[in-house]
């Protein structure tokens, strides 16, 4: 500690014993910021006072030595303040760590929507912080088809990213052989079972999209359920399926659903950060939803998901507690 | 590197008035080494945690303080040794909360900070030696 600080310490420590006024105590608190900065240990302060007390006047023995008393109970006082620096810096490094890997999992996620001329296609995902647990993907199959993935892994964080990682490399590598949607849900859950921990699962809809026949062919895997929209009636209608998530039983079978869409018609797949918008205290219903969706339906569909995030996240006041996806495919 | 070593003084651990001992053969040896008020503190503090880390889990072993020099500056030397269990994870034990008792800077990560160097070893089973050297400004 520099002596420049000490005399001024005994400055402040005189002025007020003289005044007693409340600015000089207001000079106390902007030194103890300057010492924070500094890193001046609570126990490096009361030696700090216990010199200036020496410079004001006679100190009493017993004064003096009590201050070795409250030097050694500060001590640990110090330990605790290094120990706070050094996991602050650990807490900075793990930040930095969670920025890459958070730029690492946007990369994994598609960057351009598939272009076919009779479908319009809006996508949005928005992860809760940094990294998500939610995952989408679309796969060119051939001129007429492509195939979509849409998937929530439990939890979120790190662990959540790794194990997305390695869906999407599953979900590529056995999109190349061509698998029917039920048969991809049962080869992903046992990929899934193998290799992520036990307490983990995923949710899972995969599903390929025809667009000449305009026909979507999909299974589910414990996955939120979207809704399709037919635009003749102005109705939603819950997409039909179930299965248990991937990830729970090795063995698990899915089922194949189908759908056709007429012109105007609507998928709108989802994953829960979407339907478990919290509003209030309470969370926001499936028909609450479905009249949000109907503001928007008459949108170009990215415009459509972007739209609908903004009034949702505004409906939650700004605290998006999940992550969320939303995909909506439009036959025009 | 040391050069010399002087001074030498071992204290056995086995009670708890022991680390009463041991922190006060430390605080007289680092005021004779010229090390301010604090600094002296700040070893008797190291000592103590060394020496409650034996009492607690080894039940006995020695601390010895010495005076030892290279060639710029004079520093204080404190080897704590037991034949207790031994530590499985050092790394963990040098954590921030890793301490059974969990506060915020207590234990081996304390003492590490407040010294200049810091040996550790431990072999499961046989014992710990810890060597922390203090050096004077």
């Amino acid at each position: 500690m520099t002596r420049g600080l000490e005399a001024e310490y005994v400055q402040i420590l005189r002025d007020y014993l003289d005044s007693q006024e409340e600015d000089e105590l207001y000079g106390a608190q902007k030194l103890g910021k300057f010492l924070l900065r500094r890193d001046i240990s609570p126990e490096e302060m009361v030696d700090l006072h216990g010199r200036a007390l020496e410079k004001l006047g006679d100190v009493p023995e017993f004064v003096r030595a009590s201050f070795r008393i409250l030097t050694e109970v500060m001590i640990e006082y110090g330990n605790a303040q290094r120990s706070l620096n050094s996991w602050r810096s650990k807490h900075a490094q793990l930040q930095s760590e969670v920025a890459v890997a958070s730029a690492m999992q946007q990369a994994l996620l598609p960057q351009n929507m598939p272009t076919y001329p009779s479908v319009e296609i809006g996508a949005i995902s928005i992860a809760a912080h940094e990294i998500s647990g939610d995952y989408y993907d679309f796969m060119y199959v051939d001129e007429h088809q492509f195939s979509l993935t849409i998937g929530d892994i439990t939890g979120k964080g790190i662990p959540a990213a790794m194990c997305m990682s390695m869906l999407k490399y599953a979900v590529d590598s056995l999109g190349e052989i061509r698998l029917g949607p039920d048969q991809m849900l049962r080869h992903l859950n046992r990929v899934v079972e193998r290799n992520i921990d036990a307490s983990m699962f995923v949710t899972m809809l995969f599903g390929c999209y025809d667009t000449q026949s305009h026909v979507f062919r999909y299974a589910v895997a414990g996955h939120e359920p979207g809704f399709l929209y037919r635009a003749q009636e102005g109705r939603f209608y819950d997409l039909a399926g179930s299965g248990v998530a991937l990830g729970i039983d090795g063995n698990s079978q899915y089922k194949e659903q189908e759908v056709h869409l007429q012109i105007g018609d609507l998928l709108i797949l989802l994953t829960d950060g979407v339907t478990e918008c919290k509003l209030g205290r309470s969370y926001m219903t499936r028909e609450e939803l479905i009249s949000n969706l109907q503001h928007e339906v008459h949108l170009p569909s990215q415009n459509m998901v972007d739209q609908i995030y903004r009034r949702l996240l505004m409906l939650t006041q700004f605290e998006q507690r999940d992550d969320y996806t939303m995909i909506v495919l439009k036959r025009i | 590197m040391i050069v010399a070593a002087s001074n030498s003084e071992t204290i056995p651990i086995e009670k708890e008035t022991d680390i009463v001992t041991a922190r006060q053969v430390g605080r007289n040896m680092s005021r004779q080494l010229g090390f301010g008020t604090i600094m002296q503190s700040r070893i008797a503090t190291s000592i103590s945690e060394l020496a409650r880390n034996i009492y607690l889990y080894a039940g006995t072993g020695t601390i010895t303080i010495e005076t030892v020099e290279n060639d710029e500056k004079t520093g204080l030397k404190i080897t704590a040794l037991d034949e207790g269990p031994g530590i499985a994870d050092l790394r963990k034990a040098l954590e921030d909360g890793f301490t059974t008792s969990g506060a915020l800077g207590a234990g081996l990560p304390g003492v590490r900070r407040m010294m200049d160097d810091f040996q550790m070893e431990s072999t499961l089973g046989k014992g710990t030696r810890v060597v922390v050297i203090k050096w004077r400004e």
